[in-house]
């Protein structure tokens, strides 16, 4: 949930580099509006052997029907060197709201997935993954 | 240089109104911008910004892609088969480069 | 109550000491007891057992396993015909490696009897290729190099590794079996301290494995791509700032050759993923 004054304050998860940044992005992709929770189901390791490609999918529960879809996903973590990592585009022809990648994390930090309905509200969700970087073994 | 090779998994066949999954992978190495080579020099950004997955001509799904995105750009997501059709999958390279693959399915 | 659990937290105590390691696998590896009675280790267990599920479930799935794209690379190059006879890997392969394709896999480094000496799988395709096919060597480490050892090694994957290390290959096998415990670098360690006697243990936040190579050319995370088995061998050589050897080395197949006889009996998982 967004504090007054545009400072993140990310319910429940440590703070992490640039929540300031996460909160700007936020900001620009809602217009301000409350943020609600529920719905999205994040599957993401709690701790990530190797930040080079790190399993992030979501699920959320949607009709997907015309007049009740989720619009776009955006995934950020705010502890790399911006916060953006990549955002989906959907549509009804899809039958449900989904997807899974891998991405970069350059440090322990916080992932951000805000889900964008066809009606113009938003969700949120977040979780924590930890990053170790082993380094030995050439 | 290693090739940049699209491959896609389409199930051939699916029942009507059933919700498959589509797989997506490219080989490329999603040169974030950041690293140096050996000799020091930042090695300049050359991404996959975007993929666009479509069906019979319409687009149904679209990723679009950070540097944060590992290299070789795996990307998994759900389709409702209605009926038979064909898939275009396309990704963009920095700089507007396009590599395409096609997938029938069909529907009974 | 009290009693039981005082109890309880003797006997745990004492098992605790039994068993030294806290378990390092989640209870699904694959156990493999040594057929050698000469052999070190009363267990021998993959490199894959050591990875946490992120990790696994990707050299599961082979379309998600960027180590196949480099297998698929091979398998191109398999087909193609190169050189002044010619003629494809694929038409001259088995008769210079002098085993069947789908056993290759499993069985080498091994002593060649055209060569005169154990050999590494990299050496008898460059073998092939210049005196087959009159083509030029493949570089050790080079993309087409990795590819073909990956798509060669692929085809024995699920059989398990079987190196000879009696006969002619006795002296490669006891030569591989020094380095593995000599000392080096500045750090004056051996291969054995870490993956013999700390296995299971944490190196900084790797988790140590037994060091077997029966997945090898993999991809690994840290290389963000594929590479051999010398190249992790040198690698660990630099950790431990010793001068590494060159690609190819003629210790470094002895090593290759010892280190697959350690994991004898694991499954060949060409190509597989790591961290």
């Amino acid at each position: 949930m967004l504090g007054a004054a545009g400072a993140v304050v990310l319910a429940g998860v440590p703070a992490y580099a640039d929540g300031a940044a996460v909160a700007a992005k936020i900001k620009g992709l809602t217009g301000g509006k409350s943020v609600g929770e529920g719905a999205i189901e994040l599957d993401l390791p709690e701790i990530a052997e190797n930040g080079n490609a790190v399993k992030v999918a979501f699920s959320i529960d949607s009709p997907m029907t015309a007049d009740n879809y989720v619009k776009a996903v955006h995934v950020m973590a705010d502890g790399n060197p911006t916060p953006e990592v990549a955002s989906f585009n959907f549509t009804p022809a899809m039958g449900a709201c989904s997807a899974s990648t891998r991405m970069r994390l350059a440090k322990t930090q916080n992932i951000i997935v805000l889900a964008e309905m066809n009606d113009g509200s938003f969700k949120q969700a977040q979780a924590t993954v930890k990053v170790t970087i082993g380094g030995c073994g050439g | 240089m290693a090739k940049i090779k699209p491959r896609v998994k389409v199930p051939k066949k699916a029942a009507a109104g059933e919700i498959v999954e589509i797989k997506a992978l490219i080989s490329h190495p999603m040169h974030t911008g950041r690293a140096k080579d050996k000799k020091g020099n930042k090695i300049p950004r050359k991404i996959i910004n975007k993929f666009v997955a479509s069906f019979d001509g319409q687009d149904v799904f679209t990723a679009n892609f950070e540097p944060a995105v590992s290299a070789n750009p795996y990307i998994a997501f759900p389709f409702k088969a209605n009926k038979s059709g064909a898939f275009t999958f396309t990704w963009v390279e920095d700089g507007g480069a396009e590599f395409t693959a096609s997938k029938k399915m069909t529907v009974a | 109550m009290r009693l039981a659990v005082t109890i309880t937290m003797a006997l745990s105590l004492v098992a605790g000491a039994a068993f030294a390691k806290t378990p390092y696998h989640d209870g699904t590896a694959e156990v493999i007891k040594p057929t050698d009675k000469n052999h070190p280790l009363g267990e021998i267990v993959s490199g894959y057992d050591f990875r946490k599920a992120m990790i696994r479930d990707v050299q599961d799935d082979d379309f998600a396993n960027p180590a196949m794209l480099v297998a698929d690379h091979g398998e191109e190059l398999w087909d193609t015909v190169d050189g002044s006879a010619g003629k494809s890997l694929s038409q001259v392969f088995e008769g210079c490696a002098e085993v069947p394709l789908d056993v290759v896999g499993s069985v080498y480094p091994r002593y060649h009897n055209a060569a005169g000496k154990v050999i590494s799988l990299e050496q008898v395709i460059n073998m092939c290729r210049e005196t087959a096919m009159g083509a030029k060597p493949y570089k050790w480490e080079s993309r087409d190099m990795l590819g073909i050892t990956a798509y060669i090694r692929m085809q024995s994957r699920g059989s398990r590794v079987n190196v000879a290390v009696d006969g002619q290959a006795s002296a490669a096998f006891e030569r591989g079996k020094e380095l593995y415990y000599t000392r080096v670098g500045q750090l004056d360690m051996s291969c054995a301290h870490c993956h013999e006697d700390n296995y299971g243990n944490y190196i900084r936040a790797d988790m140590l494995s037994q060091g077997n190579i029966n997945g090898f050319p993999l991809y690994r995370l840290k290389w963000n791509g594929v590479g051999s088995t010398h190249r992790r061998f040198r690698g660990c050589m630099k950790n431990i700032r010793a001068t590494p050897l060159p690609y190819g080395h003629e210790d470094y197949v002895a090593l290759e050759l010892y280190v697959a006889w350690r994991g004898n009996g694991l499954k060949v998982e060409t190509p597989a993923y790591r961290n």
